[in-house]
C-alpha cells in the first residue's frame, strides 16, 4: 500500500514540475541557511523553518531592516528593537516597556533568540501564539505598543521609495502586505542564534571555567540544591529552557493569570514560559514581570522566596519552607554559572546590529 | 514528450505494485502499541489531571500534573524461540496527550506471537546520555552526576502530607545509582522487561498496553509520600522499590483486529 502511495505521489510531483517548467522563469531569492552552533547540531533537534517561509538572504535583510524601522508604529517612532534591544540580548532593560503613548505594559519584554528552537512554537509569556510569523503581528496593533493598524503600516510601507524593491526581492513581489512584513522579520529573528557562552566553549574545550562555575553547574543539576535543569536544560539541552510553562511559587495569588488566561484551565494560572538562562548577564529585569532586578535576588527566591498555590509546579522544592536554603557559597557559585551562559559574540554581532 | 513517456511509465508501475502486494505470500504488518491508563481500573486521561483525587496504597491522597514515560525495544517472540526485535523507543507524553500510540517502522509477519515484550526505559546500551536528540530537547536527560543517560519516567503531582498541606511530589524513575562517593558511582540496572503474553497479530494490528498506575505505589512495596515525595533520583532505595513495584503496572489490554 505504501509503495502505492509512494508511486501516486511521485507522479503527481512529476506532473507539478511539468507545469513548473513550462511556466516562465521564476524569481528565486537567495536560500540562506541558519548558522547552527555545534553544541545545538550535536545535541538537539534542528530549528524548526516553515516551508512556506524559507530563510533567504534578501528575506533576512528586508525583516531586519523592517526590525529596527520605526515605521511600523503608528507615529513612527518605535521599532521592534526599541523594545527588543541587541544589546540586551533582545529585551529590554526597563521592567516594562512604555510604547508609543506613554503606556507601560504588564509584562518584561521577552529576548529574542534561539526562536528557531522553540519547537512547540509557543510565543510569549503566556504562550498565547502559535508561530513566529503570527507573533510578529501583536505588537504593531496593539495599543499600549505601536498602536498602529496594519492597513496604515501596510501603506506606509508601499509608498516607501525602498521598501516595495526589497519586498520584491525577498519575495519575487512588490506586494506588501502583513503577511510578508511578518514573514521577513520573523526570517531575521530566526537568524539571532546564540550559542557561543564560555560555557559553550567549554564543553568544546577551548575554555576553563573556574572552580566557582563548575560547582556553581554541579548545584544547577544537584535534584536536592538548584534542581534547575528539569526545566532549564543542561549541556544535552543547549537552549538552557525546555521552552514550556510553568508556576515557580513567585506568587501566593495570582494578578496576572499567564498560560492559564490563554487556556481558561484554573490549573494553569500563574504559569509561563520558562525563560532561556543564556545571555543573563544582559536579560535584567528578570521574571515574566521583571520583579527582579538582580540575579542575587532570583536565586534568593528559589532559595527560600517560594511561595504556595494550588498550581506551583512539583518540582518546587520545600515550599512551605520558602525552599531548599541554598548556603551563601552555592548561591554565589550559582551564579558564577548562570553568568558563563552569557554570549558577548551574540550581543556583538554585526549581523544583528542596525 | 519524454516526461509524458515517464508518466506512463510511472502510472504502469504503479499497477504493476498493486498486483505485487496482492501476490505476496506471506503478509507483513506494522503493529501499533496503544497506551492506556488506569488508576485501578478507573481511566485516567490528562482531563483527570490537576486534581487530588486518588489514594495510594498508603492512603496517600494525590493528583497527577505531569506523566510521561519512555519504553524501548518492542520484541515479538515466536513458539519456536525466535524474537524479532523492533528497535527504536517512545515516549508516552500523557500530560500533553502526545505519542499515545507507537508504530515501530519494520514490519513483522502476521501471525500467533508467545509473548509480545518491550523495556521500560533504556537497557544499559541504549541509555547513552545524550545520544538522542529528539530526548535532550524533550529535557529527559539525567545528570552526569548520578550517571548520565535518560530518565525512564517523570510522575508528578500534589498530594496531602501528615499535616494535611498540598505537597508536591516528583516520582522519577532513573538507573538506580549510589553516588556516595561522586568518583565512585554504584549503579543498579532498574530499567525492565514487560511481557504482555501470547498476541495474534493480524494486518494493522493494534495492541494495547495498560498501566495502572497505582501499582507504582502498592507492591509489593507501600510507597509512602511523605517519606519518599521528591529528590528521588539520588535516592538508591526508592529507585531499586519503584523497579520491584514497577514489576506488576503494565499489562495487556485489548488487541485490534
Amino acid at each position: 500500500m505504501c509503495r502505492k502511495i509512494g508511486h501516486i505521489v511521485f507522479v503527481f510531483l512529476m506532473l507539478a514540475s511539468c507545469s513548473k517548467d513550462d511556466s516562465t522563469q521564476q524569481y528565486v531569492p537567495t536560500p540562506m541557511a541558519l548558522e547552527v552552533p555545534p553544541l545545538f547540531e550535536e545535541k538537539i533537534l534542528a530549528p524548526i523553518i516553515p516551508f512556506d517561509n524559507p530563510q533567504t538572504v534578501e528575506g533576512v535583510a528586508l525583516g531586519k531592516k523592517l526590525f529596527f524601522d520605526p515605521i511600523l508604529s503608528a507615529d513612527n517612532t518605535q521599532s521592534c528593537a526599541s523594545c527588543h534591544a541587541p544589546e540586551n540580548a533582545f529585551t529590554d532593560s526597563d521592567r516594562f516597556s512604555v510604547g508609543i503613548d506613554g503606556l507601560e505594559g504588564n509584562r518584561n519584554s521577552m529576548p529574542i533568540f534561539n526562536m528557531a528552537f522553540n519547537y512547540d512554537e509557543k510565543f510569549f509569556w503566556d504562550g498565547r501564539v502559535f508561530s513566529l510569523e503570527r507573533q510578529a503581528k501583536q505588537p504593531v496593533e496593539n495599543p499600549i505598543e505601536m498602536h498602529n493598524t496594519w492597513s496604515n503600516a501596510v501603506t506606509q510601507l508601499r509608498n516607501h521609495e525602498e521598501y516595495p524593491e526589497l519586498f520584491e526581492r525577498a519575495f519575487g513581489s512588490t506586494m506588501i502586505n502583513a503577511n510578508l512584513v511578518t514573514k521577513a522579520i520573523a526570517q531575521f529573528e530566526r537568524t539571532l542564534i546564540s550559542g557561543n557562552a564560555k560555557f559553550d566553549r567549554y564543553l568544546l574545550g577551548t575554555a576553563t571555567l573556574t572552580p566557582e562555575e563548575l560547582n556553581g553547574f554541579n548545584i544547577f543539576m544537584d535534584e536536592a540544591r538548584g534542581d534547575c535543569f528539569h526545566c532549564h536544560g543542561s549541556i544535552n539541552n543547549p537552549l538552557w529552557t525546555d521552552n514550556l510553562f510553568h508556576n515557580n511559587g513567585l506568587d501566593a495569588t495570582f494578578i496576572d493569570l499567564g498560560l492559564g488566561e490563554v487556556t481558561g484551565d484554573p490549573a494553569d494560572n500563574g504559569k509561563f514560559k520558562t525563560p532561556s538562562l543564556r545571555n543573563l548577564a544582559y536579560t535584567a529585569p528578570y521574571m515574566h514581570d521583571g520583579r527582579f532586578n538582580t540575579l542575587d535576588e532570583v536565586i534568593n527566591h528559589y532559595s527560600e522566596g517560594l511561595q504556595n498555590s494550588s498550581t506551583v509546579d512539583p518540582l518546587m522544592k520545600k515550599v512551605d519552607e520558602g525552599g531548599v536554603h541554598l548556603t551563601n557559597q552555592d548561591k554565589a557559585d550559582l551564579k558564577a554559572f548562570l553568568l558563563s551562559l552569557s554570549d558577548e559574540e551574540f550581543i556583538n554581532n554585526p549581523a544583528f546590529q542596525n | 514528450m519524454k516526461k509524458l513517456a515517464v508518466i506512463l511509465f510511472l502510472s504502469v508501475s504503479v499497477f504493476s505494485s498493486c498486483t505485487e502486494d496482492t501476490d505476496e505470500a506471506l503478509p507483513t504488518t506494522q503493529v501499533t502499541l496503544k497506551f492506556a491508563h488506569n488508576w485501578n481500573g478507573a481511566e485516567v486521561t490528562n482531563a483527570n489531571f490537576n486534581t487530588i483525587q486518588y489514594f495510594n496504597e498508603n492512603n496517600d491522597e494525590l493528583s497527577l500534573e505531569k506523566l510521561r514515560y519512555l519504553i524501548s525495544e518492542v520484541t515479538l517472540h515466536k513458539a519456536n524461540g525466535e524474537k524479532i526485535i523492533l528497535n527504536g523507543y517512545n515516549l508516552v507524553d500523557v500530560t500533553n496527550n502526545q505519542n499515545m500510540s507507537y508504530t515501530p517502522s519494520p514490519t513483522v509477519p502476521v501471525g500467533t506471537y508467545t509473548n509480545v515484550s518491550f523495556t521500560f526505559g533504556f537497557n544499559n546500551d541504549d541509555n547513552i546520555d545524550g545520544a538522542y536528540a529528539d530526548l535532550n530537547s524533550a529535557s529527559w536527560g539525567v545528570p552526569a552526576m548520578l550517571g548520565g543517560g535518560y530518565h525512564y519516567m517523570q510522575m508528578e503531582g500534589k498530594f496531602i502530607n501528615n499535616v494535611a498541606a498540598e505537597e508536591g511530589y516528583a516520582y522519577h524513575a532513573i538507573r538506580a545509582v549510589d553516588n556516595t562517593d561522586p568518583n565512585n558511582l554504584v549503579f543498579q540496572d532498574t530499567f525492565f522487561t514487560v511481557n504482555l503474553g501470547t498476541v495474534i497479530i493480524r494486518e494493522n494490528a493494534e495492541v494495547e498496553v495498560k498501566m495502572n498506575i497505582a501499582e507504582w505505589y502498592k507492591n509489593p512495596y507501600t510507597w509512602n509520600l511523605n517519606t519518599w515525595g521528591s529528590m528521588l533520583m539520588q535516592n538508591f532505595d526508592a529507585q531499586v522499590e519503584m523497579y520491584n513495584n514497577g514489576q506488576n503496572v503494565f499489562s495487556l489490554g485489548s488487541v485490534n483486529p
